[in-house]
C-alpha cells in the first residue's frame, strides 16, 4: 500500500446534509486462492478492515473478504454534523496500516 | 444443551460442528452423484450455507426494504460493481446496523460486512467485488432491533474472478 489513497467528498457541506463519501486504494487484494505457475499457493493478502471515524467517533466501518475486487472502492453516507476532520483506515493481512485524513469543511 | 428460554435458539458451538457435519455428509452425499455438483453454476456452495446460516440462524429474513443494484450480466468477474441501499429512518433508536454481501458460489462466501450507525444518515453502500462464476448474491441487512431483511439478484457471470 504505496500509493496516496483517493477520498472523493463535497467541497463544502451544510450541518444536517447526507453527504456521499468515496474512498480508493490501490492494493493487489490478493485472494489466497492462487498458485505461481510452480503449484505454490499465493498466500493471502487482502484489506481486510476499512475505517472511518469523525472527530475520534467510528461512524462507518467495513470488513472485507476476498472476494472485494483489487483496488478496492467504497461510497457510503454521512449526516454532517459540523466542522471536523474524517480519519480514514485501511489495515491488510500483512499488517500494513495506512491513514488518511480529510477535513470536511461546512458553510 | 442448557435451559433456555423457549423459541429463543443461540448458535452455540456444538450446533456450528453439528451443522458443519451435517454439511460436509451432505457434501459427501452430493459429490456421489457428478450431476450434481455443488459448484455448478448457480447452486448455491455448502460454504455459502454454512454462513448464510451462521449469521441467519432459526430466523427467517423478509424479503422486504433492500435493493441490490448490479449488471445482469459482468463480462469480467474480477470487478463487479454493487450498489446496495436499505430504506430506514436512520435515527438514534431505529436504524440499520449492518449490510452483508454474501456470493453464493464463490470460494468464500462472505464478501462484506459493512457497519453503519444513525450518524450514516442513509442505508447506502458501494463497492465492486469479484464473481468466480454466474450465480444468485445476496444482500442481508440486520437492523438495529435485530430483524433481518434480505435481497437476491441473479447475476451472468461471462469470465470468472476471484483467482481460480
Amino acid at each position: 500500500m504505496t500509493a496516496k489513497p483517493r477520498i472523493k467528498l463535497p467541497e463544502s457541506a451544510a450541518p444536517g446534509e447526507i453527504i456521499e463519501i468515496k474512498a480508493l486504494i490501490q492494493h493487489v487484494m490478493e485472494t489466497g486462492n492462487r498458485k505461481t505457475p510452480e503449484g505454490q499457493p499465493i498466500p493471502r493478502n487482502i484489506i481486510h478492515t476499512f475505517t472511518v471515524t469523525f472527530e475520534g467517533a467510528t461512524v462507518f466501518s467495513a470488513d472485507w473478504g476476498p472476494g472485494i475486487a483489487a483496488n478496492p472502492f467504497v461510497g457510503f453516507f454521512f449526516r454532517v454534523p459540523g466542522p471536523g476532520t474524517l480519519e480514514f483506515t485501511w489495515i491488510d493481512d500483512a499488517g500494513e496500516r495506512t491513514v488518511e485524513r480529510t477535513p470536511l469543511a461546512v458553510s | 444443551m442448557q435451559n433456555r428460554p423457549i423459541g429463543i435458539h443461540i448458535l452455540d458451538r456444538r450446533d456450528v460442528v453439528l451443522g458443519t457435519l451435517a454439511s460436509a455428509l451432505f457434501a459427501k452425499a452430493l459429490s456421489a452423484l457428478p450431476a450434481a455438483a455443488a459448484t455448478e453454476a448457480g447452486q448455491r456452495s455448502l460454504a455459502f450455507w454454512n454462513t448464510f446460516r451462521l449469521l441467519v440462524g432459526e430466523a427467517a429474513p423478509e424479503e422486504a426494504l433492500v435493493t441490490l443494484k448490479l449488471d445482469e450480466i459482468a463480462e469480467n468477474g474480477n470487478n463487479v460493481p454493487f450498489e446496495i441501499s436499505v430504506e430506514s429512518p436512520m435515527s438514534e433508536t431505529d436504524y440499520i446496523k449492518t449490510i452483508h454481501l454474501l456470493s453464493t458460489s464463490n470460494p468464500q462466501p462472505a464478501v462484506a460486512a459493512f457497519h453503519l450507525t444513525p450518524a450514516s444518515g442513509k442505508a447506502h453502500v458501494k463497492g465492486r467485488m469479484r464473481l468466480a462464476r454466474t450465480q444468485d448474491v445476496i444482500a442481508l441487512a440486520e437492523k438495529s432491533d435485530g430483524k433481518l431483511l434480505i435481497a437476491t439478484r441473479r447475476i451472468e457471470v461471462t469470465i470468472g474472478g476471484c483467482g481460480n
